[in-house]
């Protein structure tokens, strides 16, 4: 056997900053060989990136390293700084997650993609143009010779990061380390992204640490996967044995909490408790005061388990691995669509009517409007009492700007919107306050939402404040039981937003939205920049205020599997526009609009298994600029379906025949009709 | 608001960290007690003793006497007194007219902004000694004519600032949310925008301190400031540059204690700024990105 091109032993990284040292690794050991995939999965804070960047000896000067890093024989962590250019220059190539921030705005992409290896001396600089050229084509650029003279702002965000990627690998290093690579991406640009990593390191043979949140893109790329929780490995194996049969209770306990595209029911199944700080460790196990198995357990409070051999190639740090819980299968989606169709014959709660959001930009000396941005463009929903609508689409869709108009928050342009029967677009601010107590807006970023001065008793209780109800609903006890619902106890109300976490920050957003007993909450984003573990918490405490007041929902995200969790129907935005819309189950299982249908096969699942068996649809380009969307179907140029009169003639939102759906196209059906002849189709 | 106060106390206490702000504090501290306890420790700035005039220093007067026979010590430790209290009072003035304008042209914006904005360059196109002294011109001297005239020249620092605070804190979400919740645009910008933004106006506060104490000492120097006998450090320059050379330490103590205070008003600020933009802590970042 070649020996390994990375190989960490007993790697701790301890951070000496302005407090006390901060163990963030504590005992990493790990190997990737040639032509492998190793995954490295964890939550904020488990010390995942921390363990890459101490691989390309990119770690500040407040960490203290000790163990041994070896690349390719030759040790990084001793390595002088002349030793380590070399090596970072020659033998390791990095991806990082932002690639709008990782290219030098004001240097070419061409000349910055071969920078390094002119400053090697690997290439003459006469010959980097060429070279460039050359890389940018490697990548899937298209117009290599154009794009290579052209600045990052140029580029949109998929593309950066494929500049990012054709750097990264343009010595033909041994290493790839990409730090969650495509987290800062929308669903269908990570599949392009994903397939562009797995192929150039096929075709380079390099060694890819693959550092992600997301379990899916581990199942989708990886071959052998690193579960990092707390500053060490906890448990490693092949991707397959992983997922299927997970032998550390975290690992078991991750799998069980994310939602999952293809399974629509059922109850998540989240992990209790936050994860630890690096600085408060637990003594013993670290995961045993969130763990069912270790819970009570002497041996677990006092013994840290050692990384051992349960199975061939395959290691957990439990004491009591034998007796993890399988994931169970997922339940697969019911074919009784009961309750949830019948709400649509209610009087709807919101009734939005061709709702348009257009924002002037304008230019020129005397501020004349040159171009408009359609933001939202003709969008109709409804939404019945207690019912959950799905508002789903990638970035610059126009999602966020439609929950923001029926709340009144950025002015529409055009169409009706009616609360209760009452029509409110256009009220004057007095009158909009009445039906605001009606609605509620839960923000995306926990951190940001709150007022960093009051303290979170306060936040909650400024609502009630503003329409002057703080007494007549009830005061301190309302506040009490307000944070007794959402499970924080009310001694905490007196503290301020930044001695929470984000799981916990955004229970006191749902709080402080409930505080007016409104009958609809418009969710924007609302799990989106929380941990997987947190996220499976908030969803199942959205579903049992749900249940428990009978409230409405406008759930909007751009992740299909929670979206498929907890709505009830879905609406898919593209550009401004509704393409499809219908029942949850139907939507999901028989999509007709091609944009659904590569939407959903371009998520990536939690399954080696079904990855391999899945045909994915991978659309080229991006999502074009919506103050220039192409006419006629804004979907045409990257829809695989696409005929002339799709690029004259907009389509319709109207039912498709034989289904509960509707949708706006003019090649409506469902996936397997058009089997035969996909025009850019590729199967993996 | 509570929390608004305690995040400029730890705002303070960390500017305070550091041993030149914090000698600049002791230093206005022992000058702000000595113009306080002055009277009660017997000093009398007007006591004139015209057998002994312009004196250099004894044992029973430190720092010689005026052309008077008044003690030069005495006049400038109630010179501190003239000079605090109008610098504070032209501060204050200043932030009471520059902040509501900033924070109501920065929150609405439009033609309110252009408006507000338009009157504040025309306050910055005017050099601010002239338009001082010409309000003194329009008021006549007397220290409430000092005060606003100094005050008003520090209007477009503070409006300037409050609406830059207000233009980044506009578009955050909190702020955002409490709109959701119905809340008038006066609660949004006095309830919510505001607590937010007071520690950037706190920082110029004490800036602008030092430009007070200066601009009140020019106007005194050039004899429109506070009218005689009450004891100025520019009117104690001002007359010991007639007496240069009768009396060469004449001008000593006034250009001394004048240097010294404006220097520690200077101190202190640019330490509330640099903790405001997190200048002060040891920055962490790694070296770089790989080629």
């Amino acid at each position: 056997m070649t020996p390994p091109v990375l190989s960490i032993r007993s790697l701790t990284v301890t951070f000496f900053g302005s407090g006390q040292p901060v163990p963030a690794v504590r005992g990493v050991d790990l190997d990737v060989g040639e032509g492998e995939v190793l995954g490295i999965v964890g939550e904020s804070g488990s010390g995942k990136s921390v363990t890459a960047l101490a691989a390309a000896g990119l770690l500040p000067a407040t960490a203290r390293i000790a163990g041994s890093i070896l690349l390719a024989g030759e040790d990084v962590v001793g390595a002088d700084a002349s030793t380590l250019r070399r090596l970072r220059g020659r033998d390791i190539g990095v991806v990082f997650q932002d690639p709008s921030t990782t290219l030098n705005p004001l240097l070419q992409v061409g000349r910055q993609i071969t920078e390094g290896e002119v400053a090697h001396g690997r290439i003459r600089p006469s010959e980097a143009g060429m070279r460039a050229v050359s890389l940018l084509r490697a990548v899937d650029m298209a117009d290599p010779e154009n794009r290579a003279r052209q600045y990052p702002h140029q580029f949109s965000g998929g593309m950066r990061q494929r500049a990012v990627i054709a750097m990264a690998m343009a010595g033909r290093p041994k290493l790839i380390i990409a730090d969650e690579p495509t987290t800062a991406l929308d669903v269908t640009v990570q599949a392009q992204v994903l397939d562009l990593i797995a192929r150039r390191q096929r075709e380079t043979g390099a060694a890819v640490v693959l550092i992600t949140h997301d379990l899916g893109v581990v199942a989708e790329v990886a071959h052998r996967v690193a579960v990092m929780y707390a500053g060490r490995i906890v448990e490693t194996g092949p991707v397959r044995e992983i997922f299927a049969r997970p032998l550390h209770p975290y690992t078991a306990a991750l799998l069980r909490s994310a939602p999952r595209i293809d399974a629509g029911e059922g109850r998540l199944d989240p992990i209790p408790g936050q994860p630890p700080t690096p600085s408060e460790l637990p003594p013993g196990c670290s995961f045993r005061p969130r763990c069912a198995i270790g819970s009570g357990r002497d041996r677990c409070a006092m013994e840290d388990p050692p990384l051992r051999a349960v199975a061939v190639g395959h290691w957990s740090a439990c004491h009591f691995a034998d007796e993890v819980r399988r994931p169970a299968a997922p339940a697969r989606a019911s074919t009784d669509v009961i309750a949830v169709e019948n709400r649509g014959d209610a009087p709807p709660l919101l009734a939005v009517d061709d709702l348009a959001v257009h924002f002037p930009i304008r230019a020129g000396l005397f501020r004349r409007v040159v171009r408009t941005v359609r933001a939202v463009d003709g969008v109709s929903l409804r939404i019945a009492p207690g019912e959950t609508l799905g508002l789903v689409g990638e970035s610059g869709c126009g999602k966020t700007t439609t929950g923001r108009a029926i709340m009144g928050l950025v002015r529409a342009t055009g169409g009706a919107i009616s609360f209760d029967g009452q029509r409110i677009d256009g009220l004057a601010r007095g009158a909009l306050r009445a039906v605001r107590r009606q609605m509620q807006y839960v923000f995306q970023d926990p951190f940001s939402s709150l007022n960093p001065m009051l303290t979170v008793g306060e936040a909650v209780a400024e609502p009630l404040r503003i329409h002057g109800l703080y007494d007549a609903m009830g005061g301190e006890r309302w506040i009490a039981t307000l944070f007794d619902m959402v499970g924080l106890s009310i001694k905490v109300a007196n503290r301020l937003p930044r001695e929470f976490s984000g799981g916990q920050k955004q229970r006191i957003g749902i709080t402080r939205a409930l505080a007016l007993r409104p009958k609809l909450l418009i969710l924007d984003e609302p799990v989106a920049s929380l941990d997987v573990s947190i996220q499976a918490q908030i969803v199942n405490l959205l579903e049992d205020l749900q249940r428990e007041l009978g409230l409405a929902y406008l759930f909007i995200a751009h992740d299909l599997s929670v979206v498929r969790h907890v709505s009830h129907r879905v609406a898919v935005m593209y550009l401004g526009r509704i393409v499809e819309e219908g029942p949850k189950d139907q939507l999901y299982r028989t999509p007709v609009h091609p944009y659904t249908q590569a939407l959903l096969s371009a998520v990536p699942a939690a399954d080696p298994e079904a990855a391999q068996i899945r045909r994915r649809i991978i659309l080229e380009g991006e999502i074009p600029n919506p103050a220039a969307p192409p006419a006629g179907c804004h979907f045409h140029p990257r829809c695989f379906r696409a005929t002339d009169r799709c690029a004259t003639e907009a389509p319709r939102l109207e039912p498709h025949p034989g289904l509960a759906s509707r949708r706006a196209c003019h090649h409506a059906g469902p996936l397997a009709a058009d089997a035969a002849v996909p025009r850019r189709q590729a199967t993996v | 608001m509570s929390e608004a106060l305690r995040s400029g106390l730890r705002l303070v206490r960390r500017a305070l960290s550091r041993p030149a702000p914090a000698v600049s504090v002791a230093y206005l501290m022992v000058l702000a007690s000595a113009a306080l306890l002055a009277r009660p420790l017997g000093l009398d700035p007007l006591e004139e003793d015209v057998a002994r005039m312009l004196e250099g220093p004894s044992w029973e007067h430190p720092f010689g006497t005026d052309e008077l026979g008044r003690d030069i010590l005495a006049r400038a430790i109630f010179g501190a007194r003239t000079s605090l209290t109008t610098a504070a009072g032209a501060v204050l003035l200043a932030a009471a007219i520059g902040v509501p304008m900033g924070l109501v042209a920065g929150f609405f914006g439009g033609w309110r902004d252009a408006v507000l904005m338009r009157l504040v360059d025309l306050l910055l196109a005017l050099p601010g000694i002239m338009l001082a002294l010409a309000l003194i011109a329009v008021l006549g001297r007397s220290q409430a004519a000092a005060l606003v005239a100094v005050g008003l020249t520090g209007v477009p620092t503070f409006a300037r600032v409050a609406r830059a605070q207000v233009l980044s804190l506009r578009r955050r979400e909190f702020v955002l949310a409490v709109k959701a919740f119905g809340a008038s645009p006066g609660y949004t910008l006095v309830r919510t925008v505001l607590p937010n933004a007071w520690s950037p106006i706190l920082a110029q506060m004490i800036v602008l301190s030092s430009v007070a104490i200066l601009l009140e000492a020019a106007l005194a120097f050039l004899g429109v400031g506070i009218p005689p006998p009450t004891p100025s450090w520019g009117e104690m320059l001002r007359t010991g540059k007639e007496y240069l050379y009768d009396s060469p330490t004449y001008a000593v103590l006034p250009g001394l204690v004048l240097t010294l205070t404006i220097l520690a008003f200077d101190t202190i600020g640019r330490a509330l700024s640099a903790v405001l933009e997190g200048r002060d802590a040891p920055a962490g970042r790694p070296a770089g990105a790989a080629p």
